[in-house]
């Protein structure tokens, strides 16, 4: 390492803080906002610092919190779903690729990776989807289409190849069969690659909102992000959610449209944000895998 | 036959274990290989929809053929040369930039040597990354929102007039970079020091001695020692120039149509076509275009990046 001297690294460090804090800004802007008096926030516009401090934004969200819920119910249900079946079903795919006698082995290999070359796009995968299969407006669009990753599948076929080949080779000797072999001593060894496949695919799912554009008009399966996007796209959704409320209707009641909208971002976004830097590393080793042996 | 000591020291001659042609193999992989069937090459049998003019109601059999016309109708229109060159431009800007950026991030840290500092930092520039584009868009809105926005604000105080950047489509390109550099140069920085840390310690040493100032060692140690990924890396991103990231896109100008003209790119155009206007026989022709394009172009890159390091490419 180069020699340093105590005032570079000062400059480096401040430097280096002052970008984290831009970059972490936007997020306290939306958390200030939502917990901005409205009045305020109309008056004077939006501020990093909250004006007037108020809890009505988020007050507002949990008194009729049933369209969110709803959303973060069905959001987690397919994310986790899909990220169950899609690592079991990659590495099913991904191990007999990894086998160097396979017969197969080279044109299933290719069968998998054109699909990263080439696509139908768009159009053909929506007739297909909504004629064809019928998975419209049902949970499993959210899931089946994105069980397969072609991309992921290499990265767990790279892991495998790199097991030593004598654990197989001895369990084989004592006997077991392939199934066994995968299952009980494959799959175990490869909680690495199968954790950092499992939260990217997770992640995937959870930020997805593209699908209920396309493919969700029953409004208790729309994703998270999709609930955002509309809320900001119509505020009167949120109005008219209000309304529907069978409490008490304070005639011309002011929602606070403004902090409100804010705020659900933020209640879409903080549990991921919580949560996911804490599986940084798991990230990171799958970037660095992934894009060196590609 | 191999010869195998099992415990005891007796040789023993035992069949090979030779997994070819194990039933089960093909079981396993059985699944998933029709699922990649039905999801990613039944549509591209799908793409005759190009050639054809679409009607829901008779199927993709049914309607009747329309030979070259949606391409041609493509090509002529407006929309052609305005979202081929956005996506290019901007994916081309992305690249450079975003190159730049996770580079000089990636040796910044490097060259930090708080390691608690650095995991701190480190953490704090991916976040923007787990996000969506629809929290992002909000984020955009709260800084440009015509009489909200932060921005806005600001300027106000300064005595300077509101902007409304909604409304002016020159502002975008610069606007969009920002947002692609804030949500993903920190991660992609991440690849890159994971490089830096592999460089042999010894290459520094050496460099030490003979007196090399930081910038030198940044020039000719690291510089050598990473261009290797940074051409993969490039490579793949060049070949897949033609594909925008829709969420981006779409989300973060919310789909305003007034600024198209630097906004719009093929993806965004191909989803309005298909969902607006209907016409499924011309979003497929753009996206036959914006796949065969593609795959040329991977080809292409891939052949080149071979030429020029036989290590690299995909394949």
């Amino acid at each position: 390492m180069s020699k340093t001297n105590k005032s570079s690294q000062v400059i480096l460090t401040v430097f280096l803080a002052f970008l984290s804090i831009l970059v972490v800004l936007p997020f306290v802007m939306l958390l200030s906002i939502s917990l901005s008096n409205e009045e305020a926030i109309v008056k004077a516009g939006y501020s990093l610092i909250p004006r007037d401090f108020d809890l009505s934004a988020y007050k507002h969200i949990f008194k009729n919190p049933g369209q969110i819920l709803q959303a973060y119910k069905v959001t987690a249900i397919f994310s986790f779903l899909c990220m169950g079946l899609s690592v079991v079903l990659m590495s099913m795919l991904a191990y007999p690729l990894s086998k160097k006698g396979f017969k197969g082995k080279k044109t299933i290999s290719f069968y998998v990776y054109f699909t990263m070359l080439f696509s139908g796009g768009l159009v053909p995968s929506y007739i297909l989807t909504t004629q064809y299969l019928h998975l419209d407006d049902t949970i499993w669009v959210y899931v089946l289409p994105a069980l397969i990753n072609p991309w992921y599948v290499f990265m767990i076929r790279t892991f495998f190849q790199d097991i030593p080949y004598e654990i197989s080779e001895s369990a084989f000797i004592d006997g077991a069969r392939e199934f066994t072999i995968f299952f009980k001593i494959i799959l175990p060894l490869s909680k690495p690659v199968l954790a950092t496949v499992a939260l990217f695919t997770f992640l995937g799912r959870w930020n997805d909102w593209n699908t209920s554009m396309l493919y969700i008009n029953d409004e208790s399966l729309i994703s998270l992000q999709y609930l955002l996007q509309r809320i900001m796209e119509d505020i009167n959704l949120i109005k008219n959610a209000s309304a529907n409320m069978v409490a008490i209707n304070i005639g011309e009641m002011d929602i606070p449209s403004e902090t409100v909208r804010m705020a659900m971002a933020v209640v879409v976004a903080g549990p991921a944000l919580v949560i996911f830097p804490f599986f940084q590393k798991y990230f990171v080793k799958g970037l660095t895998v992934g894009s060196v042996k590609g | 036959m191999k010869l195998h000591m099992q415990k005891g020291g007796k040789a023993v001659k035992r069949k090979n274990y030779s997994p070819g042609s194990s039933w089960e193999l093909y079981a396993l992989c059985a699944i998933p290989l029709i699922l990649i069937f039905i999801f990613s090459y039944l549509p591209m049998g799908g793409l005759i929809i190009a050639f054809k003019n679409y009607r829901y109601d008779l199927g993709i059999f049914g309607s009747d053929w329309a030979g070259l016309k949606n391409f041609k109708f493509f090509f002529e229109s407006d929309a052609f040369f305005r979202i081929t060159r956005n996506t290019l431009v901007m994916n081309g800007i992305f690249i450079v930039v975003g190159l730049v950026c996770a580079l000089g991030l990636a040796i910044l840290l490097f060259e930090l040597k708080s390691r608690l500092s650095t995991k701190i930092f480190q953490t704090m520039l991916i976040v923007p990354n787990f996000i969506s584009w629809v929290i992002a868009a909000y984020m955009v809105f709260a800084v440009l929102s015509p009489s909200n926005g932060f921005l806005n604000v600001i300027l106000a105080k300064l005595g300077f007039p509101k902007i409304d950047w909604y409304s002016r489509p020159d502002a975008w390109p610069g606007i969009l970079v920002i947002a692609y550099v804030w949500k993903s140069a920190g991660m992609d920085s991440i690849v890159y020091y994971a490089a830096l840390m592999g460089i042999d310690n010894t290459l520094f040493e050496a460099a030490d001695i003979d007196g090399a100032t930081k910038w030198e060692k940044i020039r000719y140690v690291i510089i050598p020692a990473i261009v290797p990924l940074i051409t993969i890396l490039t490579i793949l991103k060049i070949g897949n120039i033609f594909r925008a990231d829709f969420g981006l896109f779409y989300q973060i100008p919310r789909n305003v149509g007034l600024l198209y003209s630097t906004t719009d790119v093929v993806d965004t155009y191909i989803f309005r076509t298909m969902r607006v206007t209907g016409n499924m026989g011309m979003s497929s022709a753009v996206g036959l275009l914006q796949s065969v394009v593609g795959f040329i172009l991977v080809m292409i890159t891939n052949y080149v990046s071979k030429k020029i390091d036989p290590e690299t490419g995909l394949f």
